[in-house]
C-alpha cells in the first residue's frame, strides 16, 4: 500500500465537499426571499424575548469529561499495535502478557480512581 | 506527487498562520484543527499511515474537542477586544526567531541522528522484509518495538496518562469544593 | 497517473456517494413508514407526479408507499426561505451543516459492500473502492471529525437552546468513543492470528465470518459496539443533540432550508454508514448465513447476489435503528453520561481483558 491507494479516498472527501457545497449554493439561488422583521431576526426562546447573551457559561464538567476522554484516548491507541502484534508475541513467547497487565492496571486504577471520586456525576 | 505535497504543505502553513492572527480564539482552534489535518495528509505522503489516523483521532479528534470546550467557557467577546501586549509580542517575536535558528543549527549540523534511541538496549527488531510492508504489519512492526525495545518508555506514558488523569480530578474537585462552600456561604 | 483510470476512480466515487445518499434518503422514509405503522398511522401515501399516477396498478402502489415523497421533500428543502439570522457568527453557522455532512460521507470509500470470485482461479477479491488495512481505525478516526459540526453549529448559532444543545451532544459524542474503539478490539484480537497480515481491514473482517459471525462468538462488543453506533449518530434513545422536550432542536435550532436539510441527510449517512460497519463486523458482512457456505457462484452474478445480500443486511439494520427509536424513550443527559462512563466503558474494558486471556489461553495450550 502506497500513498497512491489513498486517491480514492482523497477523491471521495473532495466529492463529499463539493456536493454539500453545491447543495448550500443551490439552496442561497432557489431558496424564497421573505421579509424579515425585528421579531423574527431575535433568536428562538420560545417566543419569548431573548434574555441575556446567547452563549452561557456552561458546567466544569463538560471540560472534566474532554480531558478524561483524552487521557483514556491515549491509552486506548496505544493498544492498538498490541492488538495486532499480541498473538504474534504469546506464539513467538516474548513476554507480553506481564507487561500488558501491568498497562491495563494503571488504566483501571486510573477509572476506579475516576469513578470513586465522582469526576462524572452530574447530578447531585 | 510534488503538486500533492505543495496543496498539503499550503493546508497545514496557511491555516496556522491564520490562527495565529486571528483575533477570535474558536476560529483559532477551527484553523489548528485545519491544519492538523494538513498535517495527516502530509504523513500519508511520507507513507506514515498510522501516524496519520493517529494524528487524525487524537489531535484533531480529540485534543481539539477540550480546546473548544476551554475556548467557549471564556467569553469571546471580552478576548476579541483584548490588543496583544507590545512586551509579550515582542518576546514572542524573539522566541519564534530563537527557535528556528536553534533547528536551523540543529539540522544543519548532524541533526538528531538518534544518539539518545541508540542508547537503549538492543533487541532484535521486526525481521526486515524484502519488499514494502502492508499497513497493519507496519504497525506491527511498531507494537513489537513498543513493547520490546520501548516497554520502559510505554509504561511511564501509560503512569503519566494516570498522573494527568488525578491531576485534573483534583483540581475540578478543589474547584467543585470552593464553589461549594461560597454557595453555602451566600445561603447564611 | 493516467487520464481514463483516475475519471473512472472518480465515477466509481460519484457513484458511491449517489447510492449512500439514496440509502440515507429512503432511511427517511423506512424511519417514517415504521413510525407510522408503530402509532397505528399510515405515513406518507399521497405525494405523487403526474407521470407515475397514470401507471396501471404500479402508479398507486408506489404512491402509496411514499416512494416520491423523498424527492418531494429534497425539493422542498432546496424552495423554502433560506434564513441566516442576523446575530449569528456567520462563517461558522455556514460551515457547520458541512462539516456535519463530510465525514459520514468521506469514508464510505473504504467500506467494502460486496465480493467477486474470479471464475478462472477461485480467488476471492473484495469489492472497494480503496481496500486499506487499518479501515476500521480510519473510520473512528474521521468519524470523531463529525462532532465539530454540532460542536460549532451550537456555538455559531448564538442561541441558547443551541449551544447547549451542541455542548451536550458534543460531550456525548466523545464520551461513546471509547466504549466504541474498545468494544471492536477483542474482535480484531481473535482475527490477527500469528502470520495473518489481517490487520484492521474490514474486508477480512468479512473473510473471518466465513461461516460464523462475530456477533454469535463476541456477543458483548457487538452489543457495546452497538450502543456506541446509537450514541455516534445521534439516534434516540441517546438524542442528546435535539431532545426536542428540553432544547427545542438542540444545535439546529436556528437552521432552515438546505442548511438544516444538510445535518438531516448528514444524521441518515452516520446511520447508513454506521449499520454497514456494524453489518461488516457483526453480521458477517455480505456472507450469507452463519453455519451456512456462501452459495454466490463465480464471476459477477455472484457479486452482484453478495451486493444485494449486504444491501438488505444493511437496510435491516436500519429498520433496527428507527425500531428502537419509536421503542425507547430518551435518557436525560446526566443518564447518558453516567451510563458511558460507569457502565460501558469499564465494560468495554472487561471485555478486552477477558478476550485477551482467553486469546493467551487458546494460543498457548
Amino acid at each position: 500500500m502506497t500513498a497512491a491507494d489513498f486517491i480514492p479516498v482523497l477523491i471521495q472527501i473532495l466529492l463529499a465537499i463539493g456536493l454539500g457545497g453545491a447543495i448550500l449554493t443551490a439552496s442561497v439561488i432557489f431558496g424564497q426571499r421573505a421579509r424579515r422583521n425585528r421579531i423574527k431576526d431575535t433568536p428562538y426562546e420560545c417566543g419569548m424575548p431573548p434574555a441575556g447573551p446567547g452563549r452561557t457559561r456552561y458546567s466544569v464538567k463538560f471540560y472534566v469529561t474532554a480531558m478524561l476522554f483524552i487521557l483514556f484516548d491515549i491509552e486506548v491507541v496505544f493498544l492498538i499495535p498490541w492488538i495486532l502484534s499480541y498473538r504474534e508475541f504469546l506464539v513467538n513467547g516474548i513476554p507480553i502478557i506481564g507487561p500488558i497487565a501491568v498497562f491495563f492496571g494503571i488504566f483501571i486504577l486510573g477509572l476506579i480512581y475516576e469513578l470513586k471520586k465522582g469526576a462524572i456525576q452530574w447530578e447531585k | 506527487m510534488d503538486i500533492f505535497f505543495i496543496l498539503f504543505a499550503l493546508l497545514t502553513v496557511v491555516p496556522a498562520f491564520l490562527m495565529v492572527v486571528t483575533p477570535n480564539p474558536v476560529a483559532g482552534a477551527v484553523f489548528l484543527i485545519l491544519s492538523f489535518i494538513g498535517m495527516a495528509c502530509l504523513f500519508v505522503l511520507l507513507e506514515a499511515f498510522f501516524l496519520a489516523v493517529l494524528q487524525i483521532l487524537v489531535y484533531a479528534g480529540a485534543i481539539m474537542v477540550l480546546f473548544l470546550f476551554i475556548i467557549m467557557l471564556l467569553d469571546v467577546r471580552e478576548v476579541e477586544k483584548l490588543r496583544p501586549n507590545t512586551v509579550t509580542a515582542a518576546a514572542a517575536g524573539v522566541s519564534l526567531l530563537l527557535l528556528v535558528l536553534g533547528l536551523i543549527a540543529v539540522l544543519a549540523g548532524d541533526g538528531l541522528s538518534g544518539q539518545l534511541l541508540s542508547a537503549l538496549p538492543a533487541v532484535p527488531d521486526y525481521p526486515a522484509a524484502d519488499e514494502p510492508l502492508g499497513l497493519a504489519q507496519k504497525v506491527k512492526a511498531y507494537g513489537y518495538g513498543l513493547f520490546t525495545k520501548y516497554m520502559l518508555p510505554f509504561q511511564l506514558t501509560g503512569i503519566l496518562l494516570l498522573i494527568a488523569m488525578i491531576g485534573v480530578i483534583v483540581l475540578s474537585k478543589k474547584r467543585a469544593a470552593e464553589e461549594g462552600a461560597e454557595s453555602a456561604g451566600a445561603d447564611s | 497517473m493516467e487520464l481514463v483510470p483516475l475519471l473512472l476512480k472518480i465515477l466509481y466515487a460519484a457513484i458511491m456517494l449517489v447510492v449512500v445518499l439514496t440509502i440515507a434518503g429512503y432511511s427517511v422514509l423506512i424511519e417514517r413508514k415504521v413510525s407510522a405503522y408503530q402509532h397505528g398511522r399510515i405515513g406518507p401515501n399521497r405525494t405523487t407526479t403526474p407521470f407515475i399516477r397514470p401507471i396501471p396498478v404500479i402508479g398507486p402502489l408506489l404512491t402509496r408507499l411514499g416512494i416520491i415523497q423523498l424527492p418531494a421533500d429534497g425539493l422542498k428543502f432546496l424552495f423554502k426561505e433560506d434564513f441566516t439570522p442576523p446575530y449569528v457568527n456567520r462563517p461558522f453557522f455556514w460551515a457547520a451543516p458541512l462539516i456535519a455532512f463530510v465525514p459520514s460521507l468521506a469514508v464510505i470509500a473504504v467500506i467494502p459492500f460486496g465480493q467477486y470470485t474470479s471464475p478462472l482461479t477461485g480467488e476471492m477479491i473484495p469489492l472497494v473502492l480503496a481496500p486499506m488495512d487499518l479501515g476500521v481505525i480510519f473510520v473512528l478516526a474521521i468519524g470523531s471529525l463529525s462532532v465539530y459540526g454540532v460542536v460549532l453549529a451550537g456555538w455559531g448559532s448564538n442561541s441558547k437552546y443551541s449551544f447547549l444543545g451542541g455542548i451536550r451532544s458534543s460531550a456525548q459524542m466523545i464520551s461513546y468513543e471509547l466504549s466504541l474503539g474498545l468494544s471492536i478490539f477483542p474482535v480484531f484480537l481473535w482475527m490477527n492470528a500469528p502470520g495473518s497480515d489481517a490487520g484492521l481491514s474490514l474486508s477480512s473482517v468479512v473473510e473471518a465470518q466465513n461461516t460464523m459471525w462475530f456477533l454469535i462468538t463476541c456477543p458483548l462488543s457487538a452489543f457495546l459496539f452497538l450502543v456506541g453506533i446509537f450514541a455516534e449518530t445521534n439516534r434516540l434513545p441517546f438524542d442528546m443533540a435535539e431532545s426536542e422536550t428540553d432544547l427545542v432542536g438542540g444545535f439546529h435550532t436556528e437552521y432552515s432550508s438546505f442548511k438544516f436539510g444538510l445535518f438531516f441527510v448528514g444524521e441518515y449517512g452516520a446511520m447508513a454508514v454506521g449499520s454497514a460497519l456494524f453489518v461488516l463486523l457483526f453480521l458477517g458482512g455480505w456472507n450469507f448465513l452463519p453455519f451456512l457456505a456462501n452459495p454466490w457462484p463465480a464471476g459477477w452474478i455472484g457479486s452482484v447476489l453478495s451486493v444485494l445480500w449486504f444491501l438488505v443486511k444493511v437496510v435491516g439494520m436500519i429498520t433496527f435503528f428507527v425500531l428502537i427509536r419509536w421503542t425507547l424513550p430518551r435518557y436525560r443527559f446526566d443518564q447518558v453520561m453516567k451510563l458511558g462512563w460507569t457502565v460501558l466503558l469499564p465494560l468495554a474494558i472487561a471485555n478486552l481483558i477477558v478476550n485477551a486471556a482467553a486469546v493467551a489461553i487458546h494460543d498457548l495450550w
